[in-house]
């Protein structure tokens, strides 16, 4: 079947299988940094947004995509770089896997609820899993961020 | 197949070898072999009407538009919200649905136990309107979930679970309310289908007290049978049972 995708901002036309699944399409299409991790819905790595909300790319089939918006981090840069450094300064990044749909789901945690508080954070981020950190470093990360965009216009100096 | 009326869904689900899709959440789950997928996507059953009387929630509404809709947190007294907000996380219930989670009438479902406190009745394409409790014993078939109806009826609702961590399955769910002057208590996760008891002995008559919430509870413990799966053997559901159910028994009294 033909379908038409607006992927991180571009037309792209492809013709699918009716049981493709989103995350083969958009690695298909360039966009790596979305991973296969757990395969049960569970972990979080292959988060996309589709029209603006955090899905999980291994569990939506392509077709209902069609027509439709999808971002990866691939065309989230700039968004994601206002944060990113503060993760990193805590160490929370480690072996690096789930950081793209950690990100994924942080921009959108920001874009709905600018100022959360750390229960808030946690929550939202739930759906993230880490094997390696522990999660603190990443809230601590986020909640750097939060405080120096609070305090200082979002400037980590 | 995207059909473009429920009919023409209903038609396609008749073929033994065609299936539903909705979330794709526990579908994908498995191994499966099926001629045509029906996806329900165009039906515009992904909306949350609230009127004056009751809340019609249509089928491919997802979880996460349920635990963000304003009217059902006020109604529910936020225990929509608290019986959701641990169903692994938010990206899951962005694509889980309400007919996905109802028609498989899972015994861990967070969804079932708290509508099941409700006077929630589904409305099936064929079948028409059917109250929940009669729902959940009913055997699967080939109808089409349209959408669930929750009456307004004057009521608080108390949510609680016991998880061996954030964003597991349930051990144990229960969902606490008065609905007019009827109390509910729903034990969900035993682990089979949730299981609806009402005061039938007047217990809570007099309200909620700590001897009455126990003196519920150890009713409760009697009456729910319970066994074991991975998540916890019938002896350690048999224990959690009257707590959980005193525990939210006693939220529910904390409501205003």
């Amino acid at each position: 079947m033909e379908i038409t995708i607006k992927l991180n901002g571009k037309a792209v036309s492809d013709d699918i299988s009716a049981d493709m699944l989103l995350i083969d399409f958009v690695r298909a299409h360039g966009c790596l940094s979305v991973k296969r991790g757990c395969e049960t819905s569970a972990c979080g790595l292959c988060t996309v947004l589709l029209d603006g909300e955090p899905v999980l790319s291994c569990s939506t089939l392509v077709a209902r995509a069609d027509g439709h918006s999808v971002q990866t981090l691939e065309g989230l840069q700039d968004e994601a770089s206002e944060f990113v450094g503060f993760i990193a300064d805590q160490g929370a990044e480690q072996c690096g896997f789930c950081n793209p749909g950690f990100v994924m789901n942080t921009i959108a945690l920001l874009r709905e609820n600018p100022d959360p508080t750390d229960e808030e954070i946690l929550s939202y981020l739930s759906g993230n899993l880490c094997r390696c950190s522990g999660y603190v470093g990443q809230l601590r990360g986020i909640r750097n961020f939060l405080t120096s965009r609070n305090e200082e216009g979002g400037s980590r100096e | 197949m995207r059909p473009q009326s429920l009919e023409e869904a209903w038609e396609l689900n008749q073929k033994k070898r065609n299936r539903v899709v909705a979330g794709m959440m526990w579908l994908k789950m498995g191994t499966h072999s099926f001629n045509t997928a029906i996806d329900l996507c165009d039906l515009g059953l992904d909306a949350i009407e609230e009127t004056e009387d009751e809340f019609r929630i249509g089928a491919m509404a997802t979880l996460r538009q349920m635990e963000k809709h304003p009217g059902l947190d006020v109604y529910s007294c936020g225990a929509v919200k608290a019986a959701l907000r641990d169903i692994v996380g938010v990206q899951f219930r962005n694509g889980a649905t309400l007919g996905g989670s109802l028609w498989r009438r899972m015994g861990f479902s967070d969804v079932v136990a708290i509508f099941l406190a409700m006077d929630s009745s589904v409305e099936l394409f064929k079948g028409g309107v059917v109250p929940l409790e009669e729902f959940v014993r009913m055997p699967y078939d080939n109808d089409i979930l349209v959408r669930l109806i929750v009456k307004k009826r004057p009521g608080a609702f108390a949510y609680q679970a016991v998880r061996k961590q954030r964003t597991d399955l349930p051990t144990l769910n229960c969902a606490a309310a008065k609905v007019g002057d009827e109390y509910r208590l729903v034990v969900g996760s035993r682990p089979t289908r949730a299981m609806l008891l009402r005061d039938e002995r007047g217990i809570l008559a007099g309200g909620i007290t700590e001897e009455s919430a126990a003196a519920f509870a150890e009713y409760a413990a009697g009456a729910v049978p319970v066994s074991g799966n991975m998540w916890g053997s019938a002896e350690y559901r048999r224990a959690l049972v009257p707590v959980l159910a005193r525990r939210t028994l006693l939220a529910l009294g904390e409501v205003r």
